[in-house]
């Protein structure tokens, strides 16, 4: 069951009439659970998409593109430099080269944030990261976490199929009680899921549950940050953005609010990898390879 | 940059941070070469140029490829790889 | 006089009936959320196979000890499983204590005093659920790992630890078309190694003995020994040893000769 899976999304610039005559990059985040796809044209976002990644990886990258290039005529000829990122970011087809996620997050969320960014919590469905960054979205601190499902998406499905709650009702059910339960207290998915068949048998509610390891959730992961450091600005991306109950509880441990963004928060990597394509491109231009 | 490379779990916080502003000519002073369980390896920063980092493969078996390195009695004031290193630019977060 | 432990732990509650230097009786159920239920029932048990109307004392032990409310005291875990294992197999140094959410690994000076210990009860890729869990993803019975586990003949390597994710690989692994016998041995392994990470970080001494309910495994204690490089031995009735430890407390208590 797959209570847990955000639903796919794709995005393109209504304003931009044809990407003829522009310098088309892309790139291309294979994450555990989500694959994005992105195309930059000069630099500026133009469109993405976001799909679930299927069992083999080079598949899921070129479908992923596939639907970013839906209704733009462009083909993966007309892509001048492709970045592949993510867990399987060797198993881009397509890509020129492949680029470490923190560099393409912090990249990525430089753009989709601004340049006033420091601070960027990235969860993905297998992992939780925390990244310093400079104004020019240059990695100055990571700290990461892919060994533990708790403070991944993953522990939260966990929770949620034994609740059986879709994955986006948690948040607004987490906090729909009033105040707030003791955290779930053990850290570990396994430990904590037992922790909470015992408060559902001890009469408590679901959304008390929820409120309960969402808290739990979000005191371990300012945990990461901390450990690598906070300072504002501060931003989220991942999967994990899309969950009020989390992202609110984290904000108010930390005592800030994080920055909005109307894009889809997992496309961050992709971004990241698209914009450092673009360098690339660039770069190789300057020196007369291009 | 501060690169934290292991993992917390349930049972705690096992990371190796390296500071790789303290790097220097990492790739001529062998300094990737003092852990016995050969955890290190060298990677092109930013810049290109060839830093301190941990293994991939290994970042999430710290616990255990550190544990005869960390004994509960008579654990050493500097363990092998910050000897090796000799620039302070490893740490160890347990 | 007849004197009971308890232990109570996290997935099965044991108790052992104890007089006059031997054991009389045992008893095994599961614990099921109702600590002191379960404890009371595991006590009636046996009561009830010796025809006594009570015990002259009730020591309790493990996760749930302090919810038993008909104990006469309690011990922890590590004193049960020091008293228990060193009365099972009296040279022990370094024992290890196995259990469905927990793992302690105990050192011992050859007087039987404790040396130094690590536990961890705080994260499952260590303990008995992992294996229980990666089990359930075989879709093979606990008692069945064992035996599989001893036919592999193929090292399969396996990388994730946490048991949320490891269950994800062993599905993948069994897509892959990898015997069930190399699955279950790359699960034993995996755990082995974990544990291994804990009897290095105490020093490692001959004398292991192997208790508690998952040391029963036999493929799981072949890895253990591969992985220590050494003997291990498995004390019969490995499970109730810890019990068996309370029920050595209780005796004194009792004012009998333990």
């Amino acid at each position: 069951m797959d209570y847990w899976r955000w639903t796919e999304s794709a995005w393109k610039d209504p304003d931009v009439p044809d990407w003829r005559g522009a310098m088309v990059t892309a790139g291309v985040d294979i994450g555990s659970t989500s694959t994005q796809a992105v195309i930059l044209l000069d630099g500026k976002l133009y469109a993405y998409a976001n799909m679930r990644t299927g069992s083999n990886s080079p598949n899921s990258a070129l479908e992923a593109m596939n639907r970013a290039m839906e209704g733009t005529g462009l083909t993966l000829e007309d892509l001048r430099f492709t970045v592949g990122t993510g867990y399987g970011r060797v198993n881009v087809p397509f890509a020129h080269k492949s680029v470490t996620e923190i560099t393409c997050h912090a990249r990525g969320a430089n753009y989709l944030y601004g340049p006033t960014v420091r601070t960027i919590l990235d969860m993905g469905g297998q992992d939780c990261k925390a990244i310093g960054c400079d104004a020019k979205g240059a990695v100055t601190s990571f700290m990461m976490n892919d060994k533990c499902a708790a403070g991944t998406g993953r522990g939260m499905e966990v929770i949620a199929n034994l609740l059986a709650v879709p994955v986006e009702e948690i948040g607004p059910l987490s906090l729909s009680i009033d105040g707030e339960p003791e955290p779930v207290s053990s850290v570990c998915v396994i430990f904590a899921k037992t922790a909470a068949t015992g408060l559902m048998r001890a009469g408590w509610s679901k959304e008390k549950v929820l409120a309960a390891y969402c808290l739990a959730m979000a005191i371990r992961v300012v945990r990461l940050l901390e450990r690598n450091g906070v300072e504002e600005d501060f931003a989220i991306t991942g999967g994990i953005a899309k969950n009020s109950g989390v992202v609110r509880r984290i904000e108010r441990l930390l005592g800030i609010t994080a920055l909005k963004t109307d894009l889809d928060t997992q496309i961050a990597g992709a971004l990241g990898g698209a914009l450092i394509a673009g360098d690339l491109l660039r770069k190789r231009q300057a020196s007369g390879k291009g | 940059m501060i690169a934290h490379y292991g993992f917390e779990d349930g049972s705690g916080v096992f990371y190796i941070t390296i500071d790789t502003g303290k790097c220097a000519r990492c790739e001529d002073r062998g300094c990737a070469g003092g852990c016995p369980e050969g955890l290190f390896a060298l990677e092109p920063d930013d810049e290109d140029i060839p830093v301190a980092g941990i293994r991939e493969q290994a970042r999430n078996a710290l616990k255990a490829a550190c544990a005869a390195c960390k004994p509960l009695e008579r654990r050493p004031a500097l363990l092998p790889c910050q000897k090796s290193c000799g620039l302070e630019a490893i740490t160890h977060s347990w | 006089m007849i004197a009971v432990g308890i232990d109570s732990g996290s997935q099965n509650t044991k108790g052992v009936a104890w007089e006059d230097g031997r054991v009389l009786a045992r008893a095994i159920r599961p614990t099921a959320f109702e600590t002191n239920g379960a404890a009371a029932a595991v006590y009636r048990t046996l009561l009830a196979e010796l025809k006594k109307p009570a015990a002259a004392a009730v020591v309790s032990t493990g996760a749930g000890r302090k919810s038993i409310e008909f104990a006469d005291g309690e011990i922890n875990e590590i004193r049960s499983a020091v008293r228990g294992a060193r009365f099972a197999a009296p040279g022990a140094r370094l024992i290890i204590d196995l259990g469905a959410e927990a793992c302690r690994v105990i050192k011992l000076h050859a007087d039987g005093q404790v040396d130094s210990y690590e536990v961890n009860d705080k994260c499952a890729s260590g303990v008995g659920t992992f294996i229980e869990t990666m089990a359930r993803a075989l879709q093979v019975t606990m008692e069945d790992m064992g035996p599989l586990s001893l036919k592999s003949t193929r090292i399969v390597p396996m990388n994730a630890q946490c048991v949320v994710f490891a269950e994800s690989e062993v599905v993948s692994l069994i897509h892959q078309k990898e015997s069930k016998e190399d699955i279950a041995c790359a699960i034993h392994t995996g755990v082995s190694n974990r544990i291994n990470s804990m009897v290095r970080r105490v020093g490692i001494v001959d004398g292991i003995v192997l208790i508690g309910g998952t040391v029963l495994n036999t493929g799981l204690a072949k890895c253990l020994r591969d992985a220590f490089g050494r003997e291990a031995v498995v004390p019969e009735k490995a499970q109730y040893i810890s019990a068996l430890g309370a029920a050595l407390y209780a005796a004194e208590l009792a004012g009998g000769k333990g």
